[in-house]
């Protein structure tokens, strides 16, 4: 056999879901003895190319070919591809709190002789393993007795006693403080340095990247830009983060987006100084003293990766839906506002349109209809009863205003394509008089023609002095259509840019700078 | 415009619902050789069902949610023995007047339910849970307030509304020989009235926004049907004794809920609960008071039923209530109540119920005995309910 120093290739990568090509041709090579980061932005293509490669997608429903020390692999689920010695580690944890470390090490490969456990045999290899990562724990522990950066420490082991060879780690360090993250880097290195096993590390911090990655690729909206070998004897980091960040977001900004002329009056809504702690883990901020404004008008938008807080801060805001130990002031022009619940948010004339509006926006069971009138139903209600000629004459209202294409309004919202029930949440909000609009990835998962009509509508609203607050992960969208840009990083305002001059590479650098 | 198999398609499970109704009466109806639809046995067939249809319209409402009350057969049990011993057997040899006592009963229902709903609306418990309690203890209760005995007779005024009879407004009215309770007539061909304005009304309404509606023929012949069933069913009435007490209850009960679930901005929010908590809540609406309410008025509707139970058995026993939350659930998911909740309506819980009740009644005039009776109930139950999960199944195909 060559051993030309490569464990693992895959080779032509292409994946697609209906309507989209979720991966394009895509190329990834991982060394022996490296650590390899890849990265790229939200929906680039990261973990749908780690699912590939770990089974997830069984072979067949992806095109290319995965080599594996030097053989072809045809991998049908993930307990394959983890007999093979690819083990992937997902964000969220995959434990069971209440089991112990020993017995959460071996779920699903127990140490066992005709179905009954070796329990001695257990904590004995579970010791072994642990000694590994330098955990040094009683394996009998309850695993939700450990802290997050622990938990992944019996992550990594349970990974080891699986005799992986390739770890892959997806964003390990996204819920870890800074020592644990260094803690885990340094295992990283002894597990290339020490055991021959090679790691491939999915992470959005370019100096930690930087500090542990043999070698870095970068892929965009599915394709591989570049693969960038650091070389570890100069001080190559610093240049390459630039690169990275070219690699990550150089796309061409098209006209995708109308034109606006806007005027802009006074301040109509400010935060000052919110704070929100995560109501999961009470003792960690998830937003760190906030503090934006939006004028009449304008179009304010918030940049960041998932998980920075953005909806998280407009939950909080809209009714305390989301938090624990709010602290903060809302301001509506100028006066302070309590927008303490969300039908007190309503009132003040603050209007939220939900991100996954099959979650958390439509009720997909009633018709358009009900769907429109459900924010404020008492405005077409008397005595409590509701006037159905009213409520038909409003839903029409909508139904032509934002060009919502079905036959009747008395369709379910559920049976509506993508970029219609995003225009039914719309007309919900619309129909509850705000002044304020909060818009939580209103573009997501819809079509171009309907993106460039909710833009038209956005603009319209801007037009007509609405204050609005764009939430969305699409910098050129945020680029395209924004007065002005919040960047939001790990629960921090990290920038305000000006929206006419910003480049997707100056908000990357704010979004990765934290 | 639909054609008439599509929007026939539409409505699929309220008509096969009341086709099956219709179809088992019938049945019933050769089988016993007339005897079910004497005017006897249908008055028999509303008093013995009245309680649970009460029942039933409250369970609606717990259904919506997606979940059910377990506790009212025993709330029942409980509120039937407090009636029991204040009118039956006063402590201290004071008697209570039936009015007050039935108003303190429908109070005891109304603390139950808030205290059931608050359980589950601010501490969260699930109501599977909540009620599975509520069950047991008021139960328990019951007992303890009876003693393991049994309370009785109740006053006369109080058993009047359970197996009293409307009064007519002329003394013997007669047709030839037979005679004729004129007021119960008069109520009915107002209730057709109604039902036939209101109709035009809605079609009116319908084809000014230019929905679908019926061919104007179907649309008559529809409205004429629903006018002719329900004016022999008032003849039937009333060539017997008149429109029982319990059935005016009943009508103004179902006729009241039906309005609040379809008119009210309340009902609205139920459905809507029921359809998407998340997007209910995020629309403020408040779910924790609407689960509040529902729960709150499920125990009330429970102390009601009690009255009308202990009334018309004219007395308060342990046993009593017991398997009506079962009874009262079943009517609601064999009369189209979905079990994820968001789906169902009063009429379709009330014509579940009654469908029970038909089975129930049918069923033992033609003989069969109570262990198989309750074994065919079951398999009503769990076919209505397969069906409806098939028949959705195959339209989001």
């Amino acid at each position: 056999m060559t051993d030309n120093g490569i464990l693992l290739e895959m080779k032509n990568i292409t994946k697609t879901f209906p309507g989209v090509k979720a991966l394009d041709n895509v190329n990834l090579q991982v060394k022996r003895k490296e650590v390899h980061a890849l990265v790229g932005e939200n929906g680039a293509g990261k973990s749908t190319l780690m699912e590939v490669l770990s089974g997830v997608y069984p072979t067949g429903e992806y095109e290319g070919e995965i080599l594996f020390d030097g053989k072809r692999c045809a991998f049908s689920d993930i307990r394959h591809s983890e007999k093979a010695g690819i083990v992937i580690i997902h964000q969220e944890l995959a434990l069971s709190p209440y089991l112990s470390i020993a017995e959460n090490m071996f779920i699903g490969d127990e140490r066992a002789r005709y179905n009954i456990i070796n329990w001695d045999k257990t904590r004995e290899d579970a010791m072994t393993f642990m000694k590994k990562v330098g955990l040094n724990e009683n394996p009998n522990t309850p695993v939700n007795k450990l802290g997050v950066g622990k938990q992944q420490m019996v992550e990594i082991a349970k990974a080891l006693a699986k005799n992986a060879r390739i770890l892959i780690l997806d964003e390990p360090t996204s819920a870890l403080n800074e020592k644990d993250s260094e803690h885990l880097l340094d295992i990283l290195r002894e597990l290339r340095d020490e055991h021959d096993i090679s790691s491939v590390l999915i992470s959005h911090k370019l100096n930690e990247v930087a500090a542990v990655a043999d070698s870095i690729t970068i892929l965009r909206d599915g394709k591989t830009i570049e693969t960038i070998d650091v070389d570890r004897g100069r001080g190559a980091a610093a240049i390459s983060e630039d690169r990275i960040i070219k690699g990550m977001v150089g796309r061409e900004i098209t006209d995708r987006f109308p034109k606006r002329t806007n005027t802009t009056g006074d301040v109509i809504f400010e935060v000052r100084e919110w704070t929100v702690y995560n109501p999961d883990n009470p003792d960690r901020k998830k937003l760190d003293n906030i503090n934006i404004t939006v004028k009449a008008g304008e179009v304010v938008g918030l940049a960041g990766l998932v998980g920075a807080g953005r909806t998280e801060f407009a939950t909080s805001i809209f009714g305390r839906y989301y938090g624990e130990n709010i602290s903060g002031k809302t301001f509506i022009n100028g006066k302070e506002a309590n927008l303490g619940t969300i039908s007190r948010a309503i009132d003040h004339g603050v209007a939220y349109v939900t991100e996954n509006r099959k979650e958390f926006g439509l009720v997909l069971i009633q018709t358009i209809k009900e769907n429109t009138t459900l924010a404020k139903l008492k405005k077409i209600a008397r005595w409590n009863i509701i006037n159905e000629h009213e409520e038909i004459r409003s839903a029409e209202v909508f139904r032509q205003r934002l060009n919502i294409k079905t036959p009747s309004i008395l369709q379910l919202a559920g049976n509506l394509s993508g970029g219609n029930q995003q225009k039914v949440v719309l007309s919900k909000w619309l129909f509850s008089d705000p002044r304020i609009l909060i818009l939580d990835e209103p573009t997501r998962g819809i079509d171009v023609g309907a993106k460039y009509e909710i833009y038209t509508i956005i603009n319209g609203l801007a037009a007509q002095g609405m204050a609005c607050l764009l939430i969305s992960s699409e910098m050129p969208e945020i680029i395209g259509m924004c007065d002005r840009i919040y960047v939001m990083s790990e629960g921090r305002i990290t920038a305000e840019l000006p929206g006419k001059t910003a480049t997707q590479e100056e908000i990357m650098r704010h979004i990765l700078s934290n | 415009m639909d054609s008439l198999l599509v929007l026939l398609k539409k409505n699929l499970r309220q008509y096969v619902m009341v086709i099956a109704l219709a179809t088992t009466m019938i049945v019933f109806g050769v089988m016993t050789g007339g005897i079910f639809f004497r005017p006897l046995n249908l008055t028999n067939l509303v008093l013995q069902n009245s309680y649970v249809l009460i029942l039933a319209v409250g369970m609606l409402l717990c259904t919506l949610t997606g979940n059910v009350d377990l506790s009212v057969g025993s709330v029942v049990c409980f509120v039937g023995a407090i009636c029991g011993v204040m009118m039956c057997d006063p402590p201290m040899g004071l008697g209570w007047n039936p009015i007050a006592a039935m108003f303190v009963a429908i109070l005891i229902g109304a603390a139950i339910g808030a205290w059931q709903g608050f359980w589950i609306a601010f501490v969260r418990v699930p109501p599977f849970i909540a009620t599975l309690a509520g069950m047991l203890v008021f139960r328990g209760l019951g007992q303890v307030i009876l003693q393991g005995q049994t309370k009785a007779p109740f006053p006369k005024m109080f058993q009047v509304i359970a197996s009293g009879y409307i009064p007519d407004i002329v003394d013997g009215f007669r047709i030839g020989e037979t005679s004729l309770h004129l007021l119960t007539i008069i109520i009915g061909l107002l209730i057709v009235a109604f039902i036939v304005i209101s109709e035009i009304h809605k079609r009116k309404g319908q084809k000014s926004y230019g929905f679908d509606v019926l061919p104007v023929g179907i649309w008559i012949a529809k409205v004429a049907f629903i006018a002719v069933v329900l004016m022999a069913f008032t003849v039937v009435f009333a060539l017997y004794r008149g429109f029982p007490n319990i059935l005016i209850l009943l009508g103004i009960l179902v006729m009241g809920y039906h309005f609040v679930t379809t008119r009210t901005v309340q009902g609205r929010h139920v459905y809507a609960l029921g359809g998407n908590i998340k997007a209910a809540k995020l629309s403020g609406i408040k779910t924790e008071w609407v689960m509040f309410w529902i729960y709150t008025n499920m125990a009330i509707l429970s102390a009601l039923a009690a009255m009308i139970f202990a009334a018309r058995l004219n007395a308060a026993t342990p046993k009593a209530g017991q398997n009506f939350e079962m009874d009262a659930i079943a009517a609601c998911y064999v009369g189209g109540s979905a079990v994820s909740g968001g789906v169902g309506t009063v009429i379709g819980a009330v014509v579940g119920g009654l469908f029970i009740g038909v089975l129930n009644n049918g069923m033992s005039i033609i003989g069969i005995s109570t262990d198989w009776q309750q074994a065919i109930k079951g398999f009503v139950l769990l076919s209505a309910v397969a069906f409806d999960l098939y028949s959705k199944a195959r339209s989001s195909k």
